[in-house]
């Protein structure tokens, strides 16, 4: 249900500001969300200051260096650091971006830092992603077939194939999901962009043979009907996928079920 | 505190079967109001301003009086069913539910009155 302020338990209050660093010239100031579960207290953000000579021209860059040389408590999530496993998934400046693949270039002014937004958080930067998954997981992400498997492989057209493009390179980092208003009102329910993207996936694979009973699933005002095409999720895709446009291919195949 | 799994949390009660009707009409209202709409306020401006007796015959032409009548129905239908919406957006529970019939309330009760007014009017 939508949330206009926040809990008295979630309100941010500012928090600490890290010393500059010796010497440095080329300064540049992070605002960084910070919470621990541990000390009981409000979020609260803290500031850090970075020395751009000596540090990547990336957001995830700079705050493995704030990890490493100024406060080791910071937690994020981080992995490949090339775009491919959506770990580094962050609200920054506004918006929501892989840390790894988001320049600071395109940032002016302090860089401000925040967990995916409207996600419970298990610490600092890191959302809890329990629920997110066990949709995806819902959706029946896997190949359904009837038919008995065939000696080699399930062909598959080339035409066919390319239906995929544009959907598979989804790598599941929630960008998406957490810059839908819908989502964040009712994800108790609505699916989201990405899980949706994923039904979409599967729906429209040329191998599969439980099409009418992906859309029987999904045949719902709350799973599929929340999207009302506002378009955040295409517009925040690290990947540049376009979610609204799969979950629109979905509402035209049901309609096509029934008229 | 109850004991469910991620994956129950998630799929709940399992998907309603129902949706794709609503959403079909409010396409098919939508279409339909943009015709409607613009012809009926056309009429509507023209009759503006005029004594009782050229409005009442205005509004006695059959085609306007069905106009009006259409546009009445399926605008009302289409604010109870987009007003039904938003209310789900942003409730839950008893509230939800009840704010549901209060707006299916109010578009029946306008249609109602709209149309005993039409009737008068055109008759």
């Amino acid at each position: 249900m939508v949330q206009l302020t926040l809990p008295k338990n979630s309100r941010i209050r500012t928090g600490k500001t890290w010393p500059k660093p010796e010497g440095a010239t080329n300064v540049r100031k992070f605002v960084i969300y910070r919470w621990s579960p541990d000390d009981g207290e409000n979020p609260r953000v803290d500031t850090y200051f970075v020395d751009m000579d000596k540090c990547g021209p990336m957001v995830l860059d700079a705050l493995i260096k704030i990890k490493n040389e100024i406060d080791p408590t910071l937690t994020f999530r981080r992995s490949c650091r090339e775009g491919i496993c959506g770990s580094c998934a962050m609200n920054i400046d506004g918006g929501n971006h892989l840390a790894c693949i988001y320049g600071l270039d395109e940032i002016q002014g302090e860089v401000k830092i925040y967990p995916l937004p409207h996600m419970p958080v298990v610490k600092d930067l890191i959302p809890d992603l329990t629920h997110f998954y066990a949709q995806h997981a819902s959706i029946m992400p896997w190949l359904e077939t009837k038919t008995n498997e065939p000696q080699k492989e399930w062909r598959q057209s080339i035409e066919d194939r390319k239906k995929l493009d544009g959907l598979y390179e989804c790598v599941m980092c929630a960008s998406c999901s957490t810059a839908c208003p819908s989502y964040w009102w009712n994800s108790d329910r609505y699916l989201g962009p990405a899980a949706l993207l994923h039904a979409y996936r599967w729906i429209v694979d040329s191998r599969d043979e439980a099409t009418g009973e992906r859309l029987d699933d999904l045949e719902d005002p709350f799973k599929l009907y929340r999207c009302h095409t506002i378009m955040n999720c295409t517009k925040t895709c690290p990947k540049g996928l376009n979610p609204a446009k799969s979950i629109a291919e979905i509402k035209r195949m049901m309609v096509e079920r029934v008229v | 505190m109850r004991y469910l799994t991620d994956r129950k949390r998630a799929e709940r009660k399992g998907a309603s079967g129902t949706g794709t009707e609503h959403h079909w009409y409010m396409s098919v209202s939508a279409v339909a109001l943009a015709f409607l709409i613009p012809t009926f306020l056309y009429i509507f401006g023209h009759a503006l301003g005029h004594d009782h007796a050229t409005v009442k015959a205005t509004f006695g032409n059959p085609f306007v009086a069905i106009l009006t009548g259409l546009v009445l129905f399926v605008s009302m239908q289409h604010f109870a069913k987009g007003a039904q919406l938003m209310i789900e957006d942003y409730t839950q529970g008893s509230w939800r539910r009840g704010l549901i019939m209060l707006a299916y309330s109010v578009a029946y009760v306008v249609t109602a009155t709209g149309l005993w007014a039409l009737a008068k009017l055109a008759m």
